[in-house]
């Protein structure tokens, strides 16, 4: 087939129709534009709230759960074995917070090839003095460089630098605890544990997460500085936090630690179920208007189309009689179709670029995101790509019905019409 | 090798709507080469019909045909655009030029399709014909800006284009005037006597038909 001269023919179609042909292609462009502006502003809105909770929560952490024993004294007795026991008032047992063995277990991790890195935690709930009124609040000793490694609390700290905390006797408070208490950096906080040990800290630093609850308690100090608030030795530690480099795996990784070292654990998966709906939620509806657009474009064009060859029967009877087959004449109104949808869907991309770009300027300014400043856009190459397979696929569709028709037009009839 | 260009045997044609009726009745017919035929007939007789089976582009009927000895009946869709495309050159009643090509193009076109020769060949022989049809200063003007006889003189043209076996008519001459009408067939008599070309017109007039070598008259679906 000289598809040269087929597609030469479908060119010089379009033109005698010029105006149609724009507005078939202008409706292609819409589009595309909004369908690309849409999933560009929606992923770049799940990416930032993803990140949110993604670099802040670890993909499991490995823990000391306070619960009841399983197998209650009872069950070790022969005598009983075979009968149903009913116990009553069952109390939780205190096998106390720290892990067992939490050097050996990090180093184990720290091997592991799946895993990223490990960053070890003590979480102590304290009270913060000031003057006479006791706050509550909760101290994260973190190993910092680890931290910032893996959860990037850099990027929350509004006041002062990370690296500070590695200091002795030095914390990062929460910007809610800050505002109560009147502090700032430099200034020095008293704190109470839970056993009745008293510190003075010095603040080196506040931090803003954007979720107030966290904001008015959390504080960070280092590992060792935790460690001796709470009059305990260098191996104690509650919580290991892992990253993995694939995430999806980690209930997986969380059930096989669990057995491994006898520890709680809970993946990212768990914890954020109702998150993930949040975005995949979102995405779907941002990719359902793009193809409802699209829909109601391929329409326009199959109408366009309808009427170009209502209006070339004679043509396409005379191109029938002087030897273009069924199927040439098919493929002209298909390459009239994909010319428009092509054309239509290539300045869409464009203009969707353009409106993301101009949506990427636009201040976004909120107390919850301290590090955002503009509206988050994500500029994925892939939406383009769907972008455009999108306008191609509607519009080949679109053409494809009158393509047939017209390929099916008897020249006899018409000639003889005439 | 037989010198027939166009035959036909038992070639019978029915339409269904409304009624079954026979329109052709078993016609047994050829043509040879350089001959200029003309079916005439009254209206309603089937010489449209007989032309349009002949021309292929019709192929709901009985019977068999064979241009050039070789068998048409009951090729595909795409081998029969392929021989109307090399083969047979039409000239109809209305002129049929695409309004998107100027004159030139419109007679390469059916060139184009066949692709045998490049395209600044196509457009030499393209001029070629103008030329003889006295047409070449109007090659590159759109087919809107010429008369009617200038008009059928283009779609001459393109029926010779690919330099066809056969070159079929139907009323070609239908719509012009008496002056028009002579200049068409004066262009007729040319070729055959010139090009030895092959030609088989449809008509309803008896002086046009009058002059040519043959004329095959039909009456209620048979040749008398």
């Amino acid at each position: 087939m000289n598809f040269k001269l087929i597609l030469n023919i479908a060119l010089h179609l379009l033109r005698a129709r010029l105006k149609q042909t724009v507005v078939a292609a202008v409706g292609v462009t819409f589009g595309i534009a909004m369908f690309i502006t849409l999933v560009s502003f929606m992923n770049g809105m799940n990416d930032l709230l993803d990140g949110l909770m993604l670099n802040r929560t670890p993909h499991v952490r490995l823990y000391n759960e306070i619960k009841p024993s399983e197998n209650q004294p009872i069950s070790y007795a022969d005598k009983y074995k075979n009968n149903t026991n009913f116990i009553s008032s069952v109390k939780p047992k205190d096998r106390g917070k720290a892990i067992y063995n939490c050097k050996s277990i990090i180093h184990t991790l720290k091997q592991d090839k799946r895993i990223i890195d490990v960053a070890p935690k003590v979480t102590e709930p304290v009270f913060f003095n000031s003057g006479t009124i006791e706050i509550s609040g909760v101290i994260n000793g973190i190993d910092v460089l680890a931290e910032e490694k893996l959860f990037k609390i850099s990027e929350y700290i509004i006041d002062g630098k990370v690296p500070d905390l590695l200091q002795n006797n030095s914390i990062i408070i929460g910007k809610g605890l800050a505002d109560k208490m009147l502090l700032s950096k430099g200034d020095i906080i008293k704190v109470t544990t839970s056993k009745g040990n008293l510190a003075s800290l010095k603040v080196v630093g506040i931090s803003q997460i954007g979720i107030a609850d966290i904001d008015n308690t959390m504080c960070y100090t280092s590992l060792m500085t935790a460690q001796k608030i709470l009059g305990e030795p260098t191996n104690y530690i509650t919580d290991i936090q892992v990253k993995t480099y694939d995430i999806n795996n980690s209930p997986a990784l969380a059930k096989e630690f669990k057995e491994k070292f006898d520890l709680d654990t809970i993946d990212y998966q768990t914890t954020n179920s109702q998150f993930e709906t949040g975005s995949s939620i979102r995405s779907i509806i941002s990719y359902a208007v793009g193809i409802v657009l699209l829909i109601v474009a391929g329409f326009g064009i199959y109408n366009i189309l309808n009427m170009m060859i209502f209006e070339k029967m004679d043509s396409i009877a005379i191109l029938k009689a002087t030897g273009f087959s069924g199927s040439d004449v098919k493929w002209i109104f298909i390459s009239l179709s994909l010319v428009i949808g092509l054309t239509g869907g290539v300045f869409g991309l464009i203009f969707g670029y353009i409106f993301s770009s101009i949506i990427d300027v636009i201040p976004f300014n909120t107390a919850a995101l301290p590090t955002v400043k503009t509206f988050p856009i994500n500029y994925n190459p892939l939406f383009y790509v769907i972008g455009i397979t999108f306008a191609l696929i509607t519009t080949t569709i679109a053409g494809l019905f009158p393509a047939l028709k017209a390929s099916k037009i008897d020249p006899v009839e018409i000639i003889r019409g005439k | 090798m037989s010198n027939k260009v166009l035959e036909t045997k038992k070639l019978s044609k029915y339409f269904y709507d409304p009624v079954k009726f026979q329109v052709l009745n078993e016609i047994d017919m050829s043509i040879s080469h350089g001959e200029f035929v003309s079916i005439v007939g009254k209206s309603g007789c089937g010489k449209s019909t007989l032309l349009y089976l002949l021309s292929t582009m019709d192929t709901d009927y009985d019977g068999q045909l064979f241009i050039k000895d070789e068998l048409i009946t009951g090729k595909s869709d795409k081998d029969l655009a392929q021989i109307r495309n090399e083969k047979i050159g039409f000239v109809f009643q209305f002129h049929y030029l695409l309004s998107e090509y100027n004159v030139l193009k419109n007679v390469m076109l059916p060139g184009m399709k066949l692709n045998q020769l490049s395209e600044a060949e196509i457009e030499h022989n393209a001029m070629e014909h103008l030329r003889t049809l006295d047409m070449q200063e109007q090659a590159l003007k759109m087919p809107n800006q010429l008369s009617g006889g200038q008009k059928q003189r283009v779609a001459i043209a393109r029926a010779l284009i690919n330099n066809p076996l056969i070159i079929m008519g139907d009323e070609p001459t239908g719509n012009l005037d008496k002056k028009n009408s002579d200049l068409v067939f004066d262009i007729f008599q040319k070729l055959t006597l010139e090009q030895k070309q092959t030609l088989l017109i449809v008509t309803h007039d008896n002086d046009f038909a009058a002059k040519t070598n043959r004329i095959i008259t039909m009456q209620d679906g048979r040749i008398v």
